[in-house]
């Protein structure tokens, strides 16, 4: 265990600094001054400038102003961003959360209808429901996304007017920023009104999240169809039907557990894709995450904002892989034997 | 560990949400205590004595604050307001104003006034713009545009505290429009005892971002380019405000605000699109209201070949407007024969319908000079205005009704909206399509900032066009209060107009307004903001 901790740790640093530099590289690969790329400060005085300059090394070599900027991330100093002049470090802290909790419904939605569905179409392996299954998946998993959200709004907010078509929570609902995600945010105020804003949250996160779950769901139905059509397959299987257990005590005592095990392992993967899915879907429901802020920092050409957004991101979604790396060592012993990352 | 309890625990809360969603009946929903406008833009601040634009007066003027006086009825009448009533003197030059004793200032987590309205804030709000000296004029850029374009610096010359509640104004000239200027969106009062709070606290530009004043409703919270909050003033002098909040949601895309308004998130939208899909729907309504603005197409007399006047003359036969109302305002306008709109008291009907006419625009070309046409640069204007809600279609159908006179037209439309201001008001265009919207009901709200010389020296109305006698008609009709002479005075005026045209109206638009059936009150008007004190939702 101890070197698997140490190998994900390696892992970890070499990713970062290969991020770091990335997006070190990008202000200098960005139009304009690298420095106000840097640090967007845009409209500052000479005496300013030479200030920052010193701060940040620019006259000195490419390794110590690499440095430089690597200090000041740990400070939490991301610069400022050139469109609203706020520092990028609150600006993703106030809408991280948004995304996080809109891809942790979404990967709870996907998971939650996703993998049972595949062990049903494994355990009719080739059989009618096992087809039809993997043809819808199929299709589920064609669509683009920005058609399905637009089609979405366009039946159940315009046509039947049952889901909002917008944002996180009615505007009528004050809710105070504590933690960011807002379920605990509701819970956490003390407002009369904390169920309506509750359950005006749900409504709103329905419509979102499962448009970002139906592409990850789909496969998850595959993953899960796989993995149990493998350990259906393995001889302990084949011992507890000798031992004489029925068919669905087999399946819940021994093949759900153990299928579910090679199933996790793969969140972590899909982490990533989801939370590329919602950011386009931030943009159609107008959620007020960091993928539509970035989006909307692309066209704004606010570079300070996409280094920044870039970076936080990719470190993040790096976190939610090696965190699935350690549960799956943890439910599997036999994977903390491997020695390389997954 | 066995597996189906954790799908149960981590399935149930989000089972249970869903259910909880039947029971809402006990406690009111909150809903049904707020308004929600879905607005078309940010505004640049709280304060519109430093603006013009009408995103910014919508969301603050009516809502924040009061004026000294204001309009009632149909005929726009000057009514009480702040001022429970005024005596001007038989010169016009002294204007007393006595003011009412019961006007409490916003009670905000940011500032609690411990004193009604007085002559002080009506000195400092006045003040502010009038002194160049003062600790507050400089604050939010020192520009007051709308009282430098009707020169309110050089038309009052002071402004004493007779009593705690009396304030006179002495003016260097009479001028009729002085009580309408003074009823405007712009000329709101601030609190003096928050300025004076502020400065101690060296916190100076506050007083346009956190805003205190006296009207039904006071500032909560806002986020640039998201929302504003305001709650209702529970101390609002005039009535009982029925709602307990209004919210403004910013949705910038046209799109965007007819779907929040089918899907039930707004209550109310500004500017919306299909019209046909609103009035079709039984639950929603469609309003309109024929705005007092102008879209124009605006020469530069300064350039060759626009310092002809028969050069414009011809134009104006050419151009094809009722094509233009069809096209680019969807029929959503009327046609503008003259600057000022029909329903505006010093319209005068015997002004001819502009003709529209190749044969004479070419003879009149020809007469001028021009038998072969010339080339020519049209600029549009990059943003969307009521006025003029698509000027680059605007500018390629002028282009293509000038090409059957013999001129080619390239247009220009690629400054974004301050560059573009910024080079009309340096002279680089020939022509231009522009507009402009009345921020009160008097017609010299018109005349004075379209065309008279010092407007048109200062550039924004794109003509440099500047008439001795159309000048000297317009200040006559400012000096008299008989209605009849003014009537005769603009008149003329107009017909100056017509006959030098320093520019082309196009259009008097109509300004809609979508909301639920259940939002009740009159909120639109036919100048100026929107205002929410009569709404209420049942």
């Amino acid at each position: 265990m101890l070197v698997f901790t140490l190998r994900r740790l390696n892992l970890f640093i070499f990713t970062f600094i290969m991020l770091t530099a990335l997006s070190f590289s990008l202000s200098f690969l960005f139009p304009g001054d690298a420095l106000t790329n840097l640090t967007g400060q845009i409209n500052a005085s000479p005496e300013q400038r030479a200030l920052l300059a010193e701060e940040y090394q620019y006259n000195s070599h490419i390794i110590k102003q690499y440095w430089a900027y690597l200090t000041h991330l740990f400070d939490g100093d991301f610069g400022i961003s050139i469109a609203s002049h706020l520092p990028i470090s609150s600006e993703i802290m106030n809408l991280l959360p948004a995304t996080i909790e809109l891809s942790v419904v979404a990967l709870f939605i996907a998971m939650a209808i996703g993998i049972p569905i595949g062990f049903l179409a494994a355990i009719n392996h080739e059989k009618i429901p096992d087809q039809a299954i993997l043809f819808v998946s199929m299709l589920g998993y064609s669509i683009p996304i920005f058609w399905l959200g637009l089609l979405a709004i366009l039946i159940f907010s315009i046509q039947l007017g049952w889901l909002p078509s917008a944002g996180r929570i009615s505007l009528v609902y004050e809710i105070k920023h504590i933690t960011g995600i807002q379920f605990f945010d509701i819970l956490l105020s003390d407002s009369e009104y904390k169920w309506q804003a509750f359950q005006n949250a749900t409504l709103h996160i329905i419509m979102p999240a499962s448009v970002v779950a139906i592409a990850p769901m789909t496969i998850f139905i595959r993953l899960a169809r796989t993995s149990m059509l493998e350990v259906l397959d393995s001889s302990y299987i084949t011992a507890a039907k000798a031992k004489g257990l029925t068919f669905w005590q087999i399946i819940y005592r021994h093949a759900i557990r153990n299928s579910l095990v090679n199933v996790i392992r793969h969140v972590g993967l899909q982490f990533a894709n989801l939370v590329t899915l919602a950011m386009v879907t931030e943009v159609i429901f107008s959620w007020p995450g960091i993928g539509r802020w970035l989006i909307e920092s692309i066209f704004q050409r606010d570079y300070t904002a996409i280094q920044g957004g870039l970076l936080a991101l990719s470190s993040f979604i790096f976190i939610v892989h090696i965190l699935t790396d350690f549960i799956y060592a943890a439910l599997n012993p036999l994977a903390r034997d491997r020695k390389h990352g997954a | 560990m066995s597996f189906n309890p954790i799908i149960y625990f981590l399935t149930l809360p989000f089972l249970s949400v869903l259910l909880q969603g039947c029971n809402d009946e006990d406690t009111t929903l909150l809903s049904t205590k707020s308004i929600i406008y879905c607005s078309e833009g940010s505004p640049e601040g709280f304060n519109p004595q430093t603006v013009t634009s009408g995103v910014t007066t919508d969301a603050t003027s009516n809502q924040l604050y009061n004026r000294l006086v204001a309009y009632s009825g149909d005929e726009h009448e000057i009514s009480p307001s702040l001022a429970k009533s005024w005596h001007i003197t038989k010169d016009g030059k002294k204007v007393t104003f006595y003011l009412r004793k019961d006007v409490e200032f916003h009670h905000t987590s940011y500032f609690t006034p411990s004193r009604k309205l007085n002559a002080e804030d009506v000195i400092f709000s006045f003040n502010r713009i009038l002194n160049v000296e003062h600790e507050y004029h400089e604050v939010s850029g020192g520009l007051y545009p709308f009282f430098q374009s009707i020169e309110f610096n050089s038309l009052v010359t002071n402004i004493e505290k007779i009593n705690e509640f009396t304030v006179r104004f002495t003016l260097s000239r009479p001028d009729s429009s002085f009580l309408a200027n003074l009823a405007t969106d712009f000329a709101v009062i601030l609190s003096a005892e928050y300025a004076q709070y502020l400065s101690e606290l060296d916190s100076h530009q506050q007083i346009d971002l956190l805003p205190i004043g006296t009207g039904p409703f006071k500032y909560k919270e806002y986020r640039a380019g998201s929302f504003i909050r305001y709650l209702a003033n529970e101390n609002y002098w005039q009535k009982k405000i029925n709602i307990e909040q209004l919210i403004f949601d910013i949705t910038p895309s046209n799109t965007g605000r007819l779907t929040k308004l089918l899907a039930k998130e707004c209550d109310i939208v500004a500017y919306p699109i299909a019209h046909k899909k609103i009035i079709e729907r039984p639950d929603l309504i469609l309003n309109e209201i024929t705005s007092f603005n102008i879209g124009y197409l605006g020469f530069n007399t300064n350039k060759p070949p626009f310092n002809n006047k028969l050069v414009r003359k011809a134009i104006s036969y050419a151009i094809n407007k009722e094509a233009i109302i069809d096209t680019v305002y969807f029929g959503k306008a009327e046609v503008a024969n003259t600057i000022i709109p029909p329903t505006s008291w010093a319209y005068d009907a015997h002004i001819p319908q502009q003709e529209y006419s190749i044969a004479k625009a070419i003879s009149t070309l020809n007469e001028a000079g021009y038998p072969d046409g010339f080339t020519m640069n049209l600029w549009a204007m990059p943003i969307q205005r009521p006025y003029n809600p698509d000027a680059l279609t605007m500018a390629k159908l002028i282009a293509n009704d000038l090409k059957k006179i013999g001129i080619t037209v390239n247009i220009i439309h690629k400054y974004e909206w301050s560059t573009f201001l910024q080079l009309i008001t340096e002279g680089q265009h020939q022509a231009v399509l522009l507009g402009w919207t009345a921020d009160h009901p008097d017609p010299d709200n018109f005349f004075t900032p379209l065309l008279s010389c010092p407007s048109s020296k200062q550039g924004r109305t794109g003509t440099f066009w500047c008439s001795k006698e159309f000048d000297k008609l317009i200040s006559q009709s400012l000096q008299t209060t008989d209605l009849n002479k003014r009537k005769k005075y603009y008149k003329n005026a107009l017909k100056i107009i017509e006959d030098e045209v320093p520019l082309i109206p196009i259009a008097h638009s109509k300004r809609f307004q979508a909301r639920d059936k259940k939002i009740s009150g009159q909120l639109l008007k036919s100048f100026g903001g929107i205002n929410f004190v009569e709404v209420n939702k049942n």
